[in-house]
């Protein structure tokens, strides 16, 4: 299939699944529109293999007439192989996500506005990743952030906090689109055309240049959530419908990384160079901040949500130092950073997907989404179970996933960059190396503790107890498991055929030579090399004389069942004295405590009769995010104090308002008649 | 076909002689607080009693009550196999990246830190956090420590550090080289759960972070458990005298040099064992909220290790 018939596909589809939504009964609803949504994404996931392998890209204009002479050039969809790759994330978890919705939706998800906003929120998203000049770009950004706000609200009638989440998200996502529509008026003006190849030749420069490329930066930064522009995302993604969150997270954010690298890539690399440390120190507090936030944080979607921005982070980090590199002529080892920001962005796809999905399954199972409150969940739910913590497997980077191979690469690029090349390299890479390390260790830690938590031990509450089965004879709840199996196997594969997929991604960004394939093993140019499979055989071959071993000794001393093992007389303690998320944490935060800023509240009532005994405590903690605290609370202050002044002027009264009208022609005039 | 022999060789001797290392330095240190001790011999008795007995399932703990210690195992023996012990080859394909070794011991630690939460007990779950908190704080003077390593080669593969400071005496006493394996002294520490980090041998379960992962588990699964963590121990110490004492490593399956090499482990390892045992004689376990601040000193050395290969370069 060709890029230009993929994507007419794209659109029919989109089309169908609106169409479906609206008129298929309710019963069927979510089997038809999820279907079609299915479609969508199978046909951008196309859309993207053809933009990737075939050589002349391939151009869809869009039939509007634009008036001549205003300096734009005709609409076009004509994706880049880079564009591709995105295509490719989005269109792939879009498929598993619909799939999954096809059992999930409930409620306003499964409504006729649900489903089609789905379907628009996937169409908007491949609009952008394959767009060819910055008004379709645009047109693809503002259908993707509306779509995806409506699908955020669906449950605002339910729970009051998707209203402020709503808030939260519709203005941070429409600040970066105002910061996105200044930055390419400018660079379009400068260029005299608003198509990407006539941008990409115009090299802007000058204050015109730094000024677009810093509103652009931040315009794609608050898209990808990162620190500081990252608030919506802790509040958007618990409160979205579970598939749609995993879209949000492993697709739509992508979105922000593209912007990224493209801008700092092709529009404007001259000027973006000098920012090369800015782009870096984002990245690289993102990933720190986030994966902090992440780890004492209990609400399992919340804990997720953190843990995006912090994988965005390590991407970013990696197109910074891929910059770094570059502009210190280290050629061969930027290549690496750069395939390593597109080898961490899809593995985050992947297993972001997975966890966000199985995140929506325990929610329905058990009406919980808070770590504290769960437990016990892997006897119910061994699927989910499995596929989870593959996924979380991935997110903690261990071998043999997807998150391993990407994160390893990176670490290639920071330790064979030479940092006695310049002061900053010097710098840079130690102190990234160190903050990526960080960032990994707690990862590792978060994963632990979601995974543990939500899977092992007691059930901590009445509704983790008796959760609603994996599979119920309701048909679709064989799609949510289908679903995240795919999901699983994907994190795996991405990490196994790790060497093929970096190739890829090499000739993608258009260097040739820095990566090979050897054996289906990643091999790099003057670095090393890592063959997942062959780790994975000698593992094997390893692990087969111990299960034999194994096996020898069940045969001989066979396993016996025990209410409590070294119970001594004891009785199995209550669930209550369990370890739970916040105190598996509770050591960090004490670590942390001067970034995290806890609060703590004790609080101990006595007995009437004797004060010396203890009735209740009670004892509470909340960790709070600093940046909103420190950065936004004060913003969101003044701007209620200038609206409650504002209010002054709009007092109600008619003569006020007939005095404005007059007093505004009254200048009107006055300045006809000056000049 | 060399580098397999040698590999799988290397795996038998550190297997064989790992509960020597352990009997080793408990036997030190019991001579050195007056005790008689059981003799260097003792963890051999102890893995095939614990073998022999029956293995118990408590109600309601999932299939990670048995896989988990085979986990470790198969982890253990996986960074055995890759970390230049005996020998420098290795098995084509796989190389000993120091990355990977860093990814695969975290396997093992994952695989413990989950099964203490399994049984669902305080004890286990305390464990669990705290051992987890200390492998999160490790790990950027891990990586730091590698990179310091990885910077005068230009490469993170193990056995090609290992025989590039062998054969040249002035990679070893840079103040880079030495910083690093200073720093990797203090991680290796923390990584075994020794003193001052963990206390190996306590009995005050509110002082535990290793051993109260491993309340639950009986029989077998006790056993791999201790043999995987003991191996842990081997490995991470052999790295770190190989690093020191680059010398006496087999490249080729000649009789007389893998002797060599078997006998030149053996040494270096059981004197690095009584000295790391003799000086936990003299220590006492920091307070859990202090290991920050020794972590911390570490990942300061490796940053300065790696400042410093920057200027020797």
């Amino acid at each position: 299939m060709t890029a230009v018939g993929g994507l007419g596909a794209v659109l029919a589809l989109a089309c169908l699944a609106v169409l479906l939504a609206v008129v298929v009964p309710a019963r069927y609803r979510s089997f038809g529109a999820g279907a079609a949504c299915m479609g969508i994404g199978i046909a951008g996931v196309l859309t993207g293999v053809a933009a990737i392998t075939t050589v002349p890209r391939a151009v869809l204009v869009i039939p509007v007439a634009i008036p001549a002479g205003l300096g734009i050039d005709p609409l076009v969809l004509s994706p880049t192989p880079l564009g591709g790759v995105f295509c490719v994330v989005v269109g792939a978890v879009g498929a598993v996500a619909a799939l999954y919705g096809i059992g999930y939706a409930h409620g306003a998800a499964a409504s006729r506005t649900g489903w089609s906003a789905f379907a628009v929120f996937l169409l908007g998203m491949l609009l952008v990743a394959s767009a060819g000049d910055a008004i379709t770009f645009l047109l693809g950004w503002e259908t993707m952030a509306v779509a995806s706000t409506v699908l955020l609200l669906a449950d605002h009638a339910v729970r009051p906090s998707v209203r402020s989440a709503g808030v939260w998200y519709a203005v941070m996502t429409h600040l970066s689109f105002l910061s996105l529509l200044t930055g390419f008026a400018l660079v379009a003006t400068a260029a005299h055309g608003t198509s990407f190849s006539r941008i990409a030749a115009a090299h802007v420069s000058g204050p015109t240049g730094i000024a677009a490329f810093l509103l652009l930066l931040v315009g794609f930064a608050t898209k990808a959530g990162l620190v500081p522009l990252h608030v919506w995302l802790p509040r958007a993604h618990p409160e979205a419908p579970s598939h749609v969150s995993a879209v949000m997270s492993a697709a739509m954010v992508k979105l922000g990384v593209y912007g990224i690298i493209v801008l700092t890539g092709t529009w404007l690399p001259d000027v973006s160079r000098p920012f090369a440390v800015l782009v870096l120190a984002l990245g690289a507090l993102s990933s720190s901040y986030g994966i902090l936030q992440a780890s004492v944080t209990s609400d399992l979607k919340r804990l997720l949500a953190y843990s995006t921005t912090e994988n965005v982070g390590l991407a970013v980090t990696a197109v910074g130092i891929g910059m770094l590199l570059a502009s210190a002529g280290q050629g061969p080892v930027a290549n690496v950073a750069l395939v390593a920001a597109l080898l961490l962005v899809v593995s985050h796809a992947a297993f972001k997907t997975v966890l966000f999905l199985g995140a929506g399954t325990i929610l329905q199972a058990t009406g919980e989404r808070d770590l504290d409150r769960l437990g016990g969940l892997a006897r119910s739910h061994p699927v989910t179970a499995w596929t989870f913590g593959v996924a979380a497997m991935g997110a903690a980077a261990l071998p043999v996933t997807s998150g391993f191979t990407a994160e390893w690469t990176l670490l290639q690029a920071l330790v064979h960059g030479d940092g006695r090349a310049s002061t900053t390299l010097a710098l840079a890479l130690p102190v990234t190396l160190g903050l990526v390390a960080l960032t990994v260790g707690l990862g590792l830690l978060t994963f632990v503790k979601a995974f543990g938590m939500a899977f092992l031990a007691r059930p901590r509450s009445a509704a983790a107890a008796s959760p609603r089965p994996e599979v119920t004879s309701r048909p679709g709840s064989a799609a949510m498991v289908v679903a995240q199996a795919i999901g699983a196997a994907a994190v795996l594969a991405l990490g196994l055929a790790v060497g093929p997929v970096a190739a890829t991604f090499s000739s993608v960004l258009g260097y040739s030579g820095s990566v090979l394939v050897e054996l289906g093993g990643l091999r790099l140019v003057t670095i090393g090399g890592l063959d997942p499979g062959a780790l994975l055989l000698v593992t094997l071959a390893l692990a087969l004389p111990v299960g034999l071993l194994v096996m020898v000794l069940r045969r001989k001393v066979p396993r016996r069942a025990t209410d409590v093992p070294w119970g001594c007389g004891g009785v199995r303690i209550s669930p209550r004295m369990e370890y739970t998320a916040t105190s598996y944490a509770e050591p960090l935060v004490r670590v942390f405590g001067e970034a995290l800023r806890p609060t703590r509240s004790l609080e101990v009532s006595h007995f009437a009769e004797d004060h010396v005994l203890e009735n209740r405590v009670a004892f509470a903690q909340a960790v709070t995010d600093v940046v909103e605290d420190r950065g936004y609370t004060p913003v969101v202050r003044w701007l209620r104090v200038i609206g409650d002044q504002a209010r002054r002027v709009q007092n109600g009264s008619i003569h006020r308002y007939l005095g404005f009208s007059f007093a505004a022609l009254v200048v009107v005039l006055a300045l006809v008649t000056l000049t | 076909m060399t580098g397999v022999l040698l590999v799988i060789l290397q795996i038998i001797v550190a297997t064989a002689i790992t509960p020597l290392l352990v009997g080793v330095m408990r036997q030190v240190r019991a001579r050195m607080e007056g005790r008689v001790g059981p003799g260097p011999l003792q963890p051999y008795r102890d893995v095939r009693k614990l073998l022999a007995k029956e293995p118990l399932r408590a109600e309601g703990s999932s299939v990670l009550l048995v896989a988990a210690p085979l986990v470790l195992l198969v982890s253990s023996l996986l960074v055995v196999a890759l970390v230049p012990l005996v020998t420098t080859a290795t098995v084509i394909a796989v190389p000993n990246d120091l990355f990977v070794v860093v990814s695969l011991l975290l396997v093992g630690t994952v695989a413990v830190a989950l099964l203490g939460l399994d049984a669902g007990t305080a004890f286990g779950g305390m464990g669990s956090s705290r051992h987890m908190m200390i492998a999160a704080l490790v790990e950027p003077t891990v990586l730091m420590s590698v990179y310091a390593l990885s910077i005068p080669i230009g490469t993170s593969t193990l056995s090609r550090i290992v025989v590039a400071r062998g054969t040249d005496i002035g990679r070893v006493v840079t103040p880079g080289g030495l910083l690093a394996v200073v720093a990797l002294v203090v991680v290796v520490l923390a990584e075994t759960g020794r003193l001052p980090v963990d206390n190996p041998s306590t009995h005050l379960e509110l002082t535990m972070i290793h051993e109260s992962m491993l309340l639950e588990s009986a029989g077998r699964d006790l056993a791999w458990l201790e043999v995987g963590s003991w191996l842990r121990l081997t490995a991470l110490l052999g790295l770190v005298v190989n690093l020191a004492l680059p010398w006496g490593l087999a490249s080729d399956v000649r009789p007389l040099p893998v002797l060599l090499a078997v006998g030149a482990l053996s040494v270096k390892l059981l004197v690095a064992g009584a000295l790391v045992a003799a000086a936990e004689v003299f220590m006492a376990k920091v307070r859990l909220f202090k290991v920050p601040e020794l972590l911390a000193g570490s990942f300061v050395l490796a940053f300065l290790a790696v400042t410093a290969s920057y200027l020797a370069g």
